[in-house]
Parts: structure tokens; C-alpha cells; sequence
């Protein structure tokens, strides 16, 4: 699959051609071209106590067409898991992402795998972004064994600790904290890398957010807070939420930038600049402004508090997947059949994955007790009916 | 000293009800047991003694507190709690560079109660991290530090202020193994003072022990003697899992006596584990941090009374040492639990649940609670006195459990 080896650390190094003998659905090898382009982002960047980026992208064919390939992937996978939560199979929680998948794409074209990212709920992209496998995905959500936190975790609590991606975490704001803490980590162990804490436009109003800042910016953490603002917290819209919804500005002495979170390549080029920055400066923010067309989970038609107009509208104007495909049909970089063939191949590949996640079975009753703590110390553990049911933690 | 190392311990005590003695320290308790069972009192009789502190390098005169003397192996060195969290914080982060301290005024400051004395001058501020009085946003610091490997000891000037942080020690820490399948272990460590000081009012006493200790995930250690505090705070330390480490502020003062195992870099107590602090045959007292001094002196009191109590140190509040605590009661028949903490939904209701599952038939006298009173703590001398155990509660209820409500005739 595409993502998962054309992670690298520079967008113009060159990248493998995928081997033949997996891409058994794909009639044409995806282009490897790396010549550079410019391109120009769809706004300029707004800075906030910092000199903005320049707006000229530097990319290359192979780089516009994975990005048009892992969007469509992203997109893809989210809509079929609306259908799999509809149909029951997933249950509880269930946040998607579909229309912020530039966020997700773009900062990875940016940084490489010792970055960490550390993320809220609305998690399915971002893992995949980091490598993460659609089965691991559909299986998680799920609830079977081949998750990729083995069911016990749900779609809140995805992780992939060997890629850095520290989750997936249901309590809002609380990421905020605990990606300041992955600096500080890799500030202790000097290794040149970054975090970027995403969190949104809710979020931005805790508390714990701006403690979390303050240390930062006191003890110089290379910590990037990365606000995805897609305007609506759940179903308060920003502006009832907060006083000044002008997220970039809100560290105050911590400088911002103000990004078109919808162009890849104005994401790609503003994390390039805070990753740069943050390693010489300390903490800075970055507002992606975004959009979700789903509501906030499954349970929220989305409709209640925004006009199916103003839905439709983004969708039509700014939707990230149309953005690149027209760049890449302008720049000739592939034919309109090319991509549509791209995209019937991802479908393909997202139902196979659904397929063998249905496949994997639940959990062991036995796991309802694995995992509680790394070192069980032999400590007892209980089920409902505790003389029926303990447990030896190992 | 392998044993030690490991923090293992021997197979469980009195399994089959027959009494054992206490597990000795070290070889000085194996030749004179007689002298090491009454802990609280033998602290308080030592003659002077100087004790060098290597990592300071200062002398620390510690004074007896009670006239009582006892002449003791000169192998027997005193320790004050302080000192004894001071050296295990001071050795583990010698021993692995990944560990680290952050709290407010750990470092200039030398620690609000001088636990971390020297340590910042000693590692250096990338260590040893003065955090400004943001308690969810240190805390959520110190946890996603540790998902990233490293192993944070992080101070709250005391627990009640862990309440603005209990969502990073709940949700982010105590959870994450489980919740990613064992992706994410957590190997940080929350430490500070818990439960009543003196006079501090209602916002500055409360005992958190049974708050934490429900939640799966988090392991709650609860020191009472110097060795507790230096074993216990270097195995959570070395844990993988987060561990709430409820020290004592009115402990922290106390010296006891330490042998040199226990002063031994080395030196570890396995987490899990209750130690018998004094050996009986008629009531187990069960009580952890400063209510096993309250327990040892009651003892002391019952024994004139004809009562011979087991006093049982707890140590670790999760996991539970359950059976040492019901092989106890099934010796002794009779149970008194003792904690500093609100009574409702306390340690002892817990305790008393566990025992009445798997000894309910050993049992001859319903279980007593002795525990903080069910107020908010007050001000005032006199009714900060009603509002905590003292002796005499945990007296009568062992005398009420022993169906001696009316003390005996002076005996023979």
C-alpha cells in the first residue's frame, strides 16, 4: 500500500517504485517522478509574531500523487466506516475525518517518523498517516484481534508507537499536556526530532492547554500545537465557544501561523517551518482551517447547527482531494482516467480490508485481563461475579 | 541480595494460619528478634546517634524523642523518612539517566519539605525541573514524557492538589497500557505528601488512598517506616506501570531504625506486599502509613489488657495484599482496620469485603472501622483531634472485638 512505504523523510528523495508483485490491482505503476514543482498555496499564510513562510510550495509529481492517493484512501475508509456503523458493526464512538485529510497528509510529507503526533478522537487518519493499516483499522473499530490496539482500545484509541503516534485520546484538551511531554522527552534525549499536538478548535479553549504552553515556551520544547479548527466544537460553533476565535494568536508570546488546512501543500510547507522552527525557538501554533462534512461522531447528523448549504459549498470550493486532482490534471501529471483508477483501486482495497477485518475474531475472554498493567506482579484482578470470575495479572 | 535486586519476597506468611515470624531484614533482626518487633517505640528509644549522609554531605544529629534506651549492634543506623525518600531519589537517578524529578519548588527551593534536598545542585536543572503551580499541565507534561520513555518522578506539594491533575493520572496514565494493548506502558511516578498534617484545614487533608487505589491500571504504595520509604519509592521508581506513592508529612520527620540492606543502593521492596509489623494471636490490626505507628502503639496498650494484636503494615494499598491480611484473620478471628482516610467507600470497607469473601467462617466479631470522621476536615485543635484515629479508638474497637468493652482488672 502506498502509504506505508512512501513515508520519507524528504519529500524529493526518491522513492521506491512499489514491488510488482503487490501491486496486482494497479495497472500502472504510480508515477516516481521528482522533479520539482512550485506551486503557490490557495492563500497566504497569516503570521502572528513570526515571518510567514513563503507561499511557493516546492513539491514534485510523485509527491502530488500520493497525496492525491492517500486523501483518496483517507476518504474512503472514513465513508465506509459511516456505512459499517450504520450496518452495526461498530459501535460507541465513532469520529470522522473526511474533509481534514489534507492535515493529515500534509504534515507527514513534512517530517519524518521520529516526529511524534499525538492526536484527540477523531484519530483514523492520522494513524494511517503514520502507517498504520486499514485492517488494523477496520479490525479496531471493530472491536477483533487484528486492531491495532488488539479491540481493547475502540476508534478513540488508536496508537503506533513505533511510528511515534501516541493516539488517540477521548478526553478533549488532554493531548495538548501529554504532546508538550513528548518534546520534553525528545528535547531530554536530544534527538533533533519534534511533536505536533493536534487538537481543535474546542480544545483551544482548555485550560490545560495553556499551561501546558507556558512550560513550554519557558523551558524551550520543541512542541508544535496544531489546532484543527473545522469551526465547530461538537455543535457549538466557534465563535459561541470562544471569545477570540483567532486561534493562531491565542499563545500570545507564542508565535502562530494561520494555514489553509484544506491545501496539502500549504500544510506541508507551514509544518516544514514550524518543525524548523520549534527546534531552534521553542513551542508555536498552528491553526489549520478545516472542515469536517460528517458531524461530530455518528451520533451527530452535522446538520442541526451549519446549513447543508454551507456543507455543500466547502465540499464544492475547498475540498482537499478535488484541490490536487485539479493540480495534478493542470500540471499534466496524470490523465483524469488515471486517477479515477486510483480511486477505484483504493475502494478496492478498503473493501478487502474491511473484508479480512471481518474476519478476525473477538478477543479472548481471557484478554478482558491482559494489559492492565506492563508488570502484573502476580496481583489478583476480579470479574463482575468475582467468585466466579478472578484473575492473575501476569 | 539477588533477592533484594529483584524485589521478590519469600512465599506468602501464616497460609495456613499457623503463626509465623515476621520476615527478618536483615541478620541483626534474625539474632535479636525480641528487640525489632515493637518498631514504633524502639525509634523513639534510640541514644544519640550520628548518621553521615553521603550524597550531602552533612551530619544529621537525630535526638530521641523518649528517654527510653536500648543498646543496639553499631551496625543499626537511624534514618528519617526524609532522608530515607531523599537517598532512594537520589540512588535511582544515579542509577538510570531516563529518570527525572519535576514538581513545584523541587529544585531551588530544595523541595517543599526538603525531599529532594541537593538533588538539583547534585543533577542539574534538565533533571531535576521546577514547574510552575499548573498541576494538569505538568502532570499531563510528566505522562506523555513517559510515553516517550522516559521515567518522570513527579511531586505534588501535596495529594490534594493531585485533583487537578487526576485526569493525566487516570485517564492518560492508569488507562493507556490497556487501552493500546500494552503499546504504551507508562513508568512514572506521583509522589507527595497525603492526608492530614496538622491544623491545615479541610482543603489540605484529605487522604486519597481509596480514590486511587479503585482504579485498575495504577499501582498505590503507602509507606510508613524509613525502610518502607526507600524500598518502596526505588521499586516505583523501577516499575513499568504508574504508581501513586502516598508519602506523610508528619512522618517525614521520624526516624527509624535502618539496617544496612536497607541502606544498600540495591535495596528494593517488592509492590504488593504487606509486612507483619508485630506478631499476635488475638486481633489483626490492619493500617498503613502514620496509623501503623497509631496500631503499634494501640498494641502496646492491649497487651496490658491481657490482648495480643498482629499489626499489619500495609504498604501497598494496590495491589492489595489480600492474603496476608485473611491468613491473619483466619489466625487471629478478629479484624480492625485503621486509616486516616473518609470512612465511606475507605480502604477498610475494602478489606472488610475481601475478608468477609474468603474468611467469612473465621471470623468471630463483625469487622471494625476505624477512620477519619465522616466531616470535612476542621480547623480548630479539639475538633481536628475528633476528626482523625487516635489510640484509644483503635484500642476500643480491638477490646469491642474481643468482646472486652470493659477493660479487665489490673492483671496478676
Amino acid at each position: 500500500m502506498a502509504l506505508s512505504y512512501l513515508r520519507s523523510s524528504s519529500s524529493r528523495s526518491a522513492n521506491l517504485l512499489r514491488p510488482l508483485s503487490s501491486a496486482a490491482s494497479l495497472r500502472r505503476p504510480i508515477s516516481t517522478d521528482t522533479t520539482p514543482i512550485t506551486i503557490e498555496t490557495s492563500v497566504p499564510f497569516t503570521s502572528h509574531q513570526c515571518e510567514a513562510p513563503s507561499r511557493s510550495v516546492e513539491t514534485n509529481p510523485s509527491e502530488l500523487l500520493t497525496f492525491f492517493r492517500d486523501m483518496a484512501l483517507m476518504r474512503r475508509m472514513e465513508i465506509a466506516a459511516d456505512s459499517l456503523y450504520k450496518a452495526k458493526l461498530i459501535r460507541g464512538f465513532c469520529h470522522l475525518y473526511d474533509g481534514q485529510e489534507a492535515v493529515a497528509v500534509g504534515m507527514e510529507a513534512a517530517i519524518t517518523k521520529k516526529d511524534c503526533i499525538i492526536t484527540a478522537y477523531r484519530d483514523h487518519c492520522t494513524f494511517v498517516g503514520r502507517g498504520g493499516t486499514l485492517l488494523e483499522v477496520f479490525a479496531e473499530l471493530m472491536g477483533r484481534q487484528a486492531g491495532c490496539s488488539k479491540g481493547k482500545g475502540g476508534s478513540m484509541h488508536f496508537y503506533k508507537k513505533d511510528s511515534n503516534f501516541y493516539g488517540g485520546h477521548g478526553i478533549v484538551g488532554a493531548q495538548v499536556p501529554l504532546g508538550c511531554g513528548l518534546a520534553f522527552a525528545q528535547k531530554y534525549s536530544k534527538d533533533e526530532s519534534v511533536t505536533f499536538a493536534l487538537y481543535g478548535d474546542g480544545a483551544a479553549n482548555q485550560g490545560q492547554l495553556f499551561e501546558a504552553l507556558n512550560i513550554s515556551a519557558l523551558w524551550d520544547l520543541p512542541a508544535i500545537l496544531v489546532c484543527e479548527n473545522n469551526h465547530y466544537g461538537m455543535g457549538t460553533a466557534e465563535w459561541r465557544a470562544a471569545k477570540s476565535p483567532a486561534y493562531y494568536k491565542r499563545g500570545d508570546y507564542v508565535p502562530g501561523l494561520k494555514v489553509d488546512g484544506m491545501d496539502a501543500l500549504a500544510v506541508k510547507q507551514a509544518c516544514k517551518f514550524a518543525k524548523e522552527h520549534a527546534l531552534k525557538n521553542g513551542p508555536i501554533i498552528l491553526e489549520m482551517d478545516t472542515y469536517r462534512y460528517h458531524g461530530h461522531s455518528m451520533s451527530d447528523p452535522g446538520s442541526t447547527y451549519r446549513t447543508r448549504d454551507e456543507i455543500s459549498g466547502v465540499r464544492q470550493e475547498r475540498d482537499p482531494i478535488e484541490r490536487v486532482r485539479k493540480l495534478v490534471l493542470s500540471h499534466d501529471l496524470a490523465t483524469e482516467k488515471e486517477l479515477k483508477d486510483i480511486e477505484k483501486e483504493v475502494r478496492k482495497e478498503v473493501d478487502n480490508a474491511i473484508a479480512q477485518a471481518k474476519e478476525s475474531p473477538m478477543p479472548e475472554p481471557s484478554e478482558l485481563f491482559s494489559n492492565v498493567y506492563a508488570k502484573g506482579l502476580g496481583a489478583e484482578s476480579f470479574g463482575a461475579d468475582r467468585k466466579e470470575v478472578r484473575a492473575t495479572l501476569a | 541480595m539477588g533477592a533484594l535486586r529483584d524485589c521478590q519476597v519469600d512465599a506468602r506468611q501464616t497460609e495456613d494460619g499457623t503463626p509465623l515470624p515476621p520476615r527478618a531484614s536483615s541478620i541483626i533482626e534474625l539474632l535479636f528478634p525480641f528487640f525489632f518487633q515493637k518498631r514504633e517505640k524502639k525509634s523513639r528509644g534510640e541514644k544519640m546517634l550520628v548518621v553521615r549522609k553521603k550524597m550531602l554531605g552533612q551530619s544529621l544529629l537525630i535526638r530521641p524523642a523518649v528517654s527510653v534506651l536500648r543498646s543496639y549492634s553499631s551496625s543499626a543506623k537511624q534514618m528519617t523518612v526524609r532522608d530515607a525518600l531523599n537517598s532512594a531519589l537520589d540512588e535511582e537517578m544515579s542509577a538510570d539517566q531516563k529518570v527525572f524529578l519535576m514538581g513545584e519548588e523541587v529544585g531551588e527551593y530544595q523541595g517543599a519539605y526538603k525531599i529532594s534536598k541537593g538533588l538539583l545542585e547534585k543533577y542539574g536543572p534538565e533533571r531535576v525541573l521546577d514547574t510552575p503551580i499548573t498541576e494538569a499541565g505538568f502532570a499531563g507534561i510528566a505522562v506523555g514524557a513517559a510515553y516517550h520513555g522516559l521515567k518522570p518522578v513527579v511531586e505534588f506539594m501535596t495529594f490534594n492538589f493531585s485533583m487537578q491533575a487526576i485526569d493525566h493520572i487516570i485517564n492518560s496514565a492508569a488507562k493507556s497500557n490497556y487501552m493500546s494493548a500494552g503499546q504504551m506502558s507508562v513508568p512514572i511516578v506521583f509522589r507527595g505528601p497525603n492526608g492530614a498534617a496538622a491544623g491545615v484545614g479541610a482543603q489540605h487533608s484529605q487522604c486519597y488512598a481509596a480514590w486511587y487505589a479503585s482504579c485498575p491500571g495504577l499501582k498505590v504504595l503507602t509507606p510508613y517506616s524509613s525502610e518502607d520509604a526507600r524500598g518502596l519509592l526505588k521499586a516505583a521508581i523501577r516499575d513499568p506501570d504508574p504508581v501513586v506513592f502516598l508519602e506523610n508529612e508528619l512522618l517525614y520527620g521520624e526516624s527509624f531504625s535502618v539496617s544496612d540492606e536497607v541502606l544498600d543502593s540495591s535495596f528494593c521492596l517488592p509492590i504488593g506486599k504487606a509486612k507483619i509489623e508485630r506478631v499476635g494471636r488475638d486481633v489483626t490490626i490492619t493500617a498503613f502509613s502514620k496509623m501503623v505507628g497509631h496500631a503499634l502503639k494501640a498494641a502496646e496498650i492491649l497487651e496490658k489488657d491481657g490482648i495480643d494484636a498482629e499489626v499489619i503494615n500495609l504498604r501497598s494499598i494496590r495491589p492489595l495484599d489480600r492474603s496476608t491480611i485473611n491468613a491473619s484473620v483466619r489466625k487471629t478471628n478478629r479484624l480492625i482496620t485503621v486509616e486516616e482516610g473518609f470512612p465511606q467507600h475507605g480502604v477498610g470497607a475494602e478489606i472488610c469485603a475481601s475478608v468477609v469473601e474468603e474468611s467469612f467462617a473465621y471470623l468471630d466479631a463483625p469487622v471494625e472501622r476505624i477512620a477519619g470522621a465522616d466531616v470535612p476536615m476542621p480547623y480548630a485543635a479539639n475538633l481536628e483531634r475528633l476528626a482523625v484515629p487516635q489510640v484509644e479508638d483503635i484500642v476500643r474497637a480491638a477490646k469491642r472485638a474481643c468482646y472486652r468493652s470493659v477493660p479487665l482488672a489490673a492483671a496478676a
